[in-house]
C-alpha cells in the first residue's frame, strides 16, 4: 500500500513555512507527519495529510512548487528494535531507502516509519512477506 | 591636476609619446586615409558598411571627416563571427585572443607579427612610465589565455627587459607565495585582488617586510581613486591605473604618467572620440560620453570607430610630463548591461544562454553581484518550473551543478546558484533590468 506524500519546494527565507501551514490551516488539512530537510539554500517540506488532492490543489494555487510522491508507511513496534527489524527486510531485498521519517501515532505503542524507496513496490511486498504492517491510507487516516 | 611628478618623468618611446600635436594630428590623418582605402578594398564588411553610409575612401580629408564613417559595434563582431574583420591573410596572423561576447561565443581579434610588436611596446610605455626597469621582477596575475589582459602585460614586460613571473589568475595564497619567494617588485592584477592584498596586510595576517612590492598595474575594473589612496598607504607603493579592451588591442590602449593627470591614450596608433551614446554626437570636451576608438597601426584586425560602450571623460588640455596625448578619465560605467566580474566581461545574455540548455530552470532569474571581502561574487538567482521535481536534495543539487557548469562554461566563472520556486522573482516589462550591483566602490 502507497501513500501519497507532498514535497514542497522551501525558499530558506523568513515566513516561506508559515504561508505554507496558513494554505493548509485556512483549508481545514489536518498534518498527519512532517519530515523538514534543509540545506545552506533552501529545503524541502515533506507532509502527509488525509485530503492529499486538496493540499496540493490549493498550495499549487497559492504558488508554492509542490510535487507529489507515493511513499510506504509501516507500523513498528515503539521499542527498541522496532526499526532494525524494518530496515534488516528493507536492506535484504536490495532496495534502496531515499529518505524515512518516523512519528508515533494514536495507536498506542505503535509508531509509524514513512519510507521513500527506491523501488517502492518491491519494498512492500519484501515487507508484507515479513509480516510487517504496511499500512494503508484508511489505516492511516482512521 | 597635479603640478609634480609622483615618480620618475621617463618615457619608453618619447619621440611617438611626445610628438608636436600638429605633427601628431598630420600622422592620424595620414594613417586614417591609408586604414580607410585598405579595410575598404579588403574587408568587406566595411565595403558593405561604408556603401551604406555612402561614404568612399576619398571623402576623408580631414580628422574631422572620421565623423562620415559608419561605427563598428560587437554586435557587428557577432554577426560577421569568427573573423569576419580579418584584414590580412590569414596565414600572417601570429595570434589570437577573444573576449567573452554576450551570446556565449567569444568575439575573436588577430595580430600580424607587426601588431605584436606595437602591442608590446605600448604595454611597456605604461610600464615603463609606472616604474618597472629591466632587471625587476613583474608578477602577472591576469589570466593567460584568450583574455588579453595576461599575455599583453607578458610581452610588455619582457620587452623592458624584466622578468615575467606568469602566475596567471586564481589561487589566492599561491599568489602570495611567489610574491613572497620570489621578490617581485611589481604585481598586475585586478583592483580587487590587490585590496584584498592590502587588507590582509593591513590586518596583520601578512607580513609587509616579507614582500618586495614597489608598485602595481591595475587595470580591467572598475576601481575609484579613493580605493588607490588607500592601497599605496596601506601597502607603502605606488599604484598605476592603465586601460585596454581586446577589440582594439588590449592592455596598452591607454596609461597613466608620473602626472597622473588621467590616462594617456597612444594617439599614435589610435583616434579616440568621445561621443553621446544616443545622439551619437560628439560630446563637449570634459564631458562625459562612450569613447569610440578607431585603430590606425593594426594589420590583422583593423577597427574603425568601435564602440567601447566605456563611459569616460577626454582631456585635452597641456600635461606637465610632456606627452601630447589626449588624456581619459576612469572608466565610470558602461552604456549596456555588460559586468566586468574579477576582470571578465559578464552579459546577463550568456546567463540565460546557459539556463536554455537546462529543462528544469525557467527563463526568470536575477543576478546579485557583490563584493564581500573585496572579492566580487555573483549569485544567480533561478526560478525553477512548475512541474519541476523537488522531493530529492540531491536531484536539486544535481540541477543547481549543472547550471553551475553551464554559466561557467559560457562565462568563465563560477557563480554561486539559488534555485527558487516559481513566480517568486519580480517580473520586468520591455526591457529587463535583472541585475543587481551591490558592489561599493566607495572605499
Amino acid at each position: 500500500m502507497k501513500i501519497q506524500q507532498l514535497a514542497i519546494f522551501l525558499q530558506n527565507k523568513p515566513g516561506h513555512l508559515s504561508g505554507i501551514c496558513k494554505t493548509l490551516a485556512d483549508n481545514d488539512i489536518n498534518i498527519v507527519t512532517l519530515s523538514l530537510a534543509d540545506t545552506q539554500q533552501f529545503g524541502i517540506l515533506r507532509v502527509i495529510v488525509k485530503e492529499w488532492e486538496l493540499a496540493a490543489q490549493k498550495l499549487e494555487e497559492a504558488g508554492y512548487l509542490v510535487q507529489l510522491r507515493e511513499v510506504v508507511a509501516v507500523e513498528v513496534d515503539d521499542e527498541p528494535g522496532g526499526m532494525h527489524k524494518i530496515v534488516e527486510i528493507i536492506g535484504a531485498a536490495n532496495v534502496n531507502i531515499e529518505y524515512v521519517y518516523a512519528f508515533t501515532f494514536h495507536k498506542s505503542s505503535r509508531a509509524v516509519l514513512v519510507f521513500r524507496f527506491d523501488d517502492p513496490d518491491k519494498a512492500a511486498d519484501a515487507l508484507r512477506e515479513a509480516n510487517i504492517n504496511v499500512l494503508a491510507e484508511i489505516e492511516l487516516f482512521g | 591636476m597635479n603640478k609634480k611628478p609622483l615618480i620618475e618623468n621617463v618615457f619608453w618611446q618619447r619621440e611617438e609619446e611626445c610628438m608636436p600635436k600638429d605633427q601628431l594630428r598630420a600622422l592620424q590623418l595620414q594613417k586614417l586615409r591609408a586604414l580607410v582605402a585598405r579595410v575598404y578594398a579588403s574587408v568587406p564588411a566595411y565595403t558593405r558598411a561604408f556603401d551604406v553610409a555612402g561614404v568612399k575612401p576619398e571623402n576623408i580629408k580631414s580628422l574631422d571627416d572620421i565623423r562620415k564613417l559608419p561605427f563598428t559595434t560587437k554586435s557587428d563582431l557577432r554577426e560577421n563571427y569568427p573573423l569576419g574583420y580579418l584584414a590580412i591573410p590569414r596565414r600572417e596572423v601570429v595570434r589570437f585572443h577573444g573576449s567573452s561576447g554576450s551570446t556565449g561565443k567569444p568575439t575573436f581579434v588577430a595580430y600580424s607579427k607587426s601588431d605584436m610588436d606595437n602591442w608590446a611596446n605600448l604595454c611597456a610605455r605604461f610600464l615603463y612610465s609606472g616604474g618597472l626597469r629591466p632587471g625587476m621582477t613583474a608578477q602577472v596575475s591576469f589570466g593567460y589565455g584568450l583574455f588579453t589582459g595576461g599575455f599583453g602585460l607578458h610581452q610588455g614586460i619582457e620587452r623592458i627587459g624584466a622578468a615575467v613571473l606568469p602566475a596567471s589568475s586564481g589561487n589566492t595564497a599561491r599568489q602570495l607565495m611567489l610574491l613572497q619567494d620570489l621578490r617581485a617588485d611589481y604585481l598586475i592584477c585586478t583592483p580587487s585582488y590587490a585590496l584584498h592584498l592590502a587588507d590582509g596586510i593591513q590586518s596583520g595576517i601578512i607580513d609587509r617586510s616579507s614582500l618586495n612590492l614597489k608598485g602595481m598595474f591595475l587595470g580591467s575594473e572598475p576601481w575609484t581613486e579613493n580605493m588607490r589612496t588607500r592601497m599605496e598607504e596601506g601597502l607603502g607603493i605606488y599604484i598605476e591605473n592603465n586601460y585596454g579592451l581586446s577589440e582594439i588591442m588590449g592592455p596598452g590602449v591607454s596609461g597613466e604618467c608620473a602626472f597622473r593627470n588621467g590616462m594617456h591614450i597612444a594617439e599614435d596608433h589610435f583616434i579616440v572620440e568621445c561621443i553621446n551614446p544616443e545622439t551619437l554626437e560628439p560630446v563637449a570636451e570634459g564631458e562625459t560620453g562612450e569613447l569610440v576608438f578607431t585603430t590606425l597601426n593594426k594589420e590583422a584586425f583593423p577597427l574603425i570607430r568601435y564602440r567601447t560602450r566605456d563611459i569616460s571623460r577626454l582631456k585635452y588640455s597641456h600635461c606637465p610630463c610632456g606627452r601630447t596625448s589626449v588624456r581619459m578619465s576612469r572608466i565610470t560605467g558602461r552604456t549596456d548591461d555588460m559586468l566586468i566580474i574579477r576582470g571578465v566581461n559578464v552579459y546577463p545574455s550568456q546567463i540565460e544562454s546557459a539556463l536554455l540548455a537546462i529543462p528544469e530552470a525557467s527563463p526568470h532569474y536575477m543576478i546579485e553581484v557583490s563584493r564581500p571581502k573585496h572579492m566580487d561574487e555573483v549569485t544567480v538567482h533561478i526560478e525553477l518550473k512548475p512541474n519541476s521535481m523537488v522531493d530529492s536534495i540531491s536531484e536539486l543539487n544535481v540541477i543547481r551543478d549543472r547550471i553551475c557548469a553551464g554559466i561557467a562554461n559560457i562565462t568563465g566563472l563560477r557563480m554561486k546558484i539559488h534555485l527558487e520556486p516559481p513566480n517568486t522573482l519580480e517580473r520586468f516589462e520591455g526591457k529587463s533590468r535583472r541585475v543587481k550591483d551591490v558592489r561599493t566602490l566607495k572605499d
